[in-house]
């Protein structure tokens, strides 16, 4: 009896070793093939790369669209380096006004038509034709620009963009010079499409690309799929890698709670979105080896609009930065594992970052304590104790909970606050546009690109603002004119010295803390839960998890 | 139910029978005392309503506790130990801050603590209150103009019943819980104006309206239905017969034969308008933060389901029971206030 026992347990341990190896072999050992299954509570609306300008999107079309340049596809910082990808390489001429980009031969979309330069010319036009959300922020330094985007649809780039069909070249003709055009043309606004494309936003309609992976079908209320592009040819490993999985398919429609028990099962093998709270310290503990918890160049913050009351008010707004209390927010977001407590605009490592926070018990450089005593102060020297005030937020879990705590500080110093929640389709634009009187609400920026610019300048600068429109990004209508001056100085100044435009950069984000038209909440780091069979997790800072980089057993 | 004093026949202690006189509402009393399901009820929804009631010195002088205001840093007892209500989990990667537990303390989070750190048993009675005062509100609104609507309808006939019956077919014809939602949606995000009058779309009057007004034609069909019943009967005939003026039909002879309907109908509105209210609360377009509901409490628990049910089940079980109460409280009233009602139901099932 005694025997058989020890044989049993000796059986038994033998069977958990071979289950062990095999799912450590299954994450450890590259495999070419199977499908990746991701989801997603939603679609993230157009499929056009020139339209669409959301994080869910972007970090597919990594694998399925290129541009002239590219974002190296590495894991960490590496990625923010731009590499040639279409282009075999450029030349600068013309004061640095004159880029010339030679074109790699051979190179096939996804529907086995060949890239020419013509596809290149008339992609750098579509981005005006489709009105591009950064055609006038990004592209408007090209000479033709200003005509486009008044008029979208004759679009030309007449003088700004032309191509030499027998040198396989494409010239891009600039207004002045611009250090960070290598950045913008490897965003996937700037993605080379077949130069018969629609000249309108393509919506659920596939355009073929030239990644190692092209969009099979898209249907929006259940399914996303990517399959292997039979022309594709790696050319460039930095630039487009070919992919692991043969497919990959994004499916919609569960919620989060589901979607995080359906990849614990096995079912699926990732989420797009942020973990529920009550499923952190599961995923932390049980599933910890499937967790992958990442830095970002990030912020979530409150803008105040500046031009409605209370906030019209610089004291009114300096009290909402003093009395927040960034720890209890680091708890809504998960904890000091997810989130670090920030007052000023550029995330910690980014470039121009100087650390600076006024709004706390100690002013110095990093945030110790609300100082809510001050803040009541501020606000009955504002004069506008009692105020009404709605905070706005997405009904996502996270974002309600940030409002409601925003609320509930805000009645803590003496106005009168409450909370209401829209739909996370319409927050963004319904935040954006002036005629919707929002007061305060709660927003997150992850950068397009490593600059300070893409911070500073486009979320404060008076350029950013647009009245009555849905895309006013400056979402607090906050324009001041010698720190925008002093912005147009340090983009000026990136184009011959790039340490010391940063050293400016840095004083600039400290005149936008002092100036308060947000408040500054934490800055968050990135969860990715992932199945047990996905192996090879790859992070890029730039556009995140590298999903075609990971295989599936 | 004129108002005319009716005879009943009762046992005395010596065994005799005895001839009472009556008026129709001692007898409906007497038969509403006599349903210990529904007095049972009755107590059950006024434990609830007292308790909430109460909220305030709960919070303030049991619990010490703020229910509307974030207490992320907060502290509190648990067997003699200070213990943080937001738990920091400190295994593996340390992930998750988890809100603390029921306790079953009254003075330290008795139900335990939301995702903002608020005490769930203060906010429990608060958000009581106002889905009882929501529910009650609109109930008011709907037996009111219903009342209004239906009698005029009825009692006039010819084109103004034409009109106002078409009117309730149009708020009939949509779903009601569709309806409520839309109103809710548009006019959540701005308000509603009429002329001088202004409601904020943070108000509790703005979900009161909304509920009170969708339900408008459950309650006036049948009131229509009684007035046109009882416009036909004798004694209306005979007060016309004498000459009573139009006013004075409606007011001495319709409107106290139609009471009952709507006294009869006015608990299960309000079991009905509390449902609706949360249901609109737990879709965001009801009472907003950081006003509670039961169905914001509700949603809010949604955020914790996983690891703090309590957050979600309290407020579900303080509806359920209200709700229990509420009708049959209501089927109570119908029976006293009609027994033939009863009778004729019990010849059904026989």
């Amino acid at each position: 009896m005694r025997d058989r026992k020890s044989r049993v347990v000796v059986a038994l341990v033998a069977i958990i070793g071979v289950v062990a190896t095999g799912t450590s072999s299954a994450r450890t050992t590259s495999h070419r093939g199977g499908t990746l299954k991701l989801l997603a509570k939603a679609a993230g609306g157009t499929l056009d790369p020139q339209v669409n300008y959301t994080l869910q999107y972007w970090q597919l079309y990594q694998a399925t669209y290129d541009g002239l340049l590219a974002f190296k596809k590495a894991g960490g910082s590496e990625a923010f380096k731009v590499v040639p990808d279409l282009a075999s390489g450029y030349k600068l001429s013309n004061g640095d006004k004159t880029w010339t980009f030679t074109l790699r031969k051979g190179i096939k979309f996804s529907n086995g038509q060949t890239v020419t330069v013509n596809d290149v010319v008339a992609s750098l036009r579509r981005i005006f034709k489709v009105k591009s959300p950064t055609a006038g922020g990004f592209y408007s330094g090209i000479i033709g620009a200003s005509k486009c985007l008044k008029v979208p649809a004759t679009c030309t780039l007449a003088g700004g963009v032309s191509a030499n069909a027998a040198k396989n070249t494409v010239t891009i003709n600039l207004t002045a010079p611009d250090p960070e055009f290598t950045y913008k043309l490897a965003v996937p606004h700037a993605s080379i499409l077949p130069a018969n494309s629609p000249p309108n936003d393509a919506g659920t309609k596939l355009l073929p690309g030239t990644g190692a992976y092209y969009f099979a079908s898209y249907n929006p209320n259940k399914q996303l799929v990517m399959k292997r592009n039979p022309y594709f040819k790696e050319w460039s490993h930095d630039a487009m890698p070919d992919g692991y999985p043969d497919q990959i398919t994004q499916s919609f429609g569960l919620t989060v709670e589901a979607q995080i028990t359906a990849i614990e099962n096995g079912q699926y093998d990732w989420t797009l979105e942020a973990p529920p709270a009550d499923r952190l310290t599961e995923m932390g503990t049980k599933y910890a080896a499937q967790t992958h918890v990442e830095t970002l160049t990030a912020f979530w913050y409150a803008p105040m609009n500046v031009n409605l009351a209370p906030f019209t008010s610089l004291k009114a707004r300096q009290a909402v930065n003093y009395a927040i209390d960034r720890n209890a927010l680091v708890k809504i977001f998960g904890g000091p594992k997810l989130a670090v407590p920030s007052c000023q605009v550029l995330p910690p490592g980014f470039p121009g970052n100087k650390p600076y926070c006024p709004y706390t018990k100690n002013p110095g450089t990093t945030w110790s304590a609300p100082d809510v005593a001050k803040a009541k102060q501020l606000v009955n020297e504002s004069g506008q104790k009692g105020a009404k005030v709605t905070v706005l937020s997405s009904d996502d879990e996270v974002n309600k909970a940030v409002g409601v705590y925003l609320a509930s500080v805000l009645n803590q110093i003496g106005f009168k606050a409450t909370a209401k929640t829209i739909s996370g389709n319409i927050f963004f634009t319904y935040a954006q546009n002036t005629k919707n009187k929002v007061q305060i609400n709660v927003q997150q920026w992850y950068q397009d690109y490593p600059a300070a610019s893409d911070f500073l300048h486009i979320l404060f600068g008076c350029e950013s603002f647009h009245p009555g429109s849905d895309s006013s990004i400056n979402i607090a209508g906050f324009c001041n004119k010698p720190i925008n001056d002093e912005m147009h100085k340090a983009l000026k100044l990136e184009q011959t010295n790039f340490p010391a435009a940063n050293q400016l950069w840095a004083k600039i984000d400290k005149q936008v803390t002092d100036q308060a038209p947000m408040a500054t909440l934490f800055t968050p780091r990135h969860i990715d839960f992932v199945s047990k069979r996905v192996g090879n997790f790859v992070f890029s800072k730039q556009f995140y998890w590298l999903v075609d980089q990971s295989w599936v057993q | 139910m004129s108002g005319a004093i009716v005879d009943e026949v009762l046992a005395s202690p010596g065994g005799d029978l005895v001839i009472a006189a009556a008026s129709p509402w001692q007898l409906a009393r007497r038969r509403l005392l006599r349903n210990r399901v529904a007095l049972v009820m009755a107590a059950l929804l006024a434990v609830i309503v007292t308790l909430c009631l109460c909220a305030p010195l709960y919070a303030h002088h049991i619990a010490h506790t703020h229910p509307f205001q974030s207490s992320l840093d907060a502290t509190t007892i648990v067997n003699g130990k200070r213990v943080p209500v937001m738990v920091q989990s400190t295994e593996g990667l340390g992930l998750g801050v988890t809100p603390i537990g029921p306790t079953w303390d009254l003075h330290h989070y008795f139900l335990g603590a939301d995702e903002q750190g608020r005490d769930v048993a203060a906010r429990l009675l608060y958000g009581g209150r106002n889905s009882l005062l929501i529910g009650t509100a609109a109930a008011l609104i709907t037996c009111t103009l219903a009342v209004l609507i239906g009698v005029v309808a009825g009692f006039f006939g010819g084109l103004l019943d034409g009109v106002l019956s078409r009117f309730l077919d149009l708020i009939w014809a949509f779903p009601v819980y569709l309806l409520a939602i839309s109103l809710s949606t548009v006019l959540i995000a701005r308000g509603i104006s009429f002329g001088p009058f202004h409601l904020e779309s943070g108000s509790l009057l703005l979900p009161i309206t909304i509920i009170g007004v969708v339900y408008i034609p459950y309650v006036a069909r049948p009131v229509r239905g009684e007035v046109l019943s009882i416009r036909r009967r004798e004694f209306v005939e005979a007060a016309i017969g004498l000459g009573a003026s139009n006013w004075r039909l409606l007011w001495n002879e319709v409107l106290p034969n139609v009471i009952t309907t709507v006294i009869v109908l006015f608990p299960l509105m309000l079991a009905i308008d509390m449902l609706t209210e949360a249901a609109l609360s737990f879709l965001s377009i009801g009472v907003q933060a950081p006003q509670a509901s039961w169905g914001t409490i509700i949603l809010d628990g949604q955020d914790v389901l996983y690891t703090r049910p309590a957050v979600a089940l309290a407020p579900g079980i303080a509806i359920a029971l209200t709700v229990l109460a509420l009708n049959v409280l209501g089927d109570g009233i119908r029976d006293a206030l009609d027994p033939r009602a009863k009778l004729r139901r019990t010849d059904k099932e026989s």
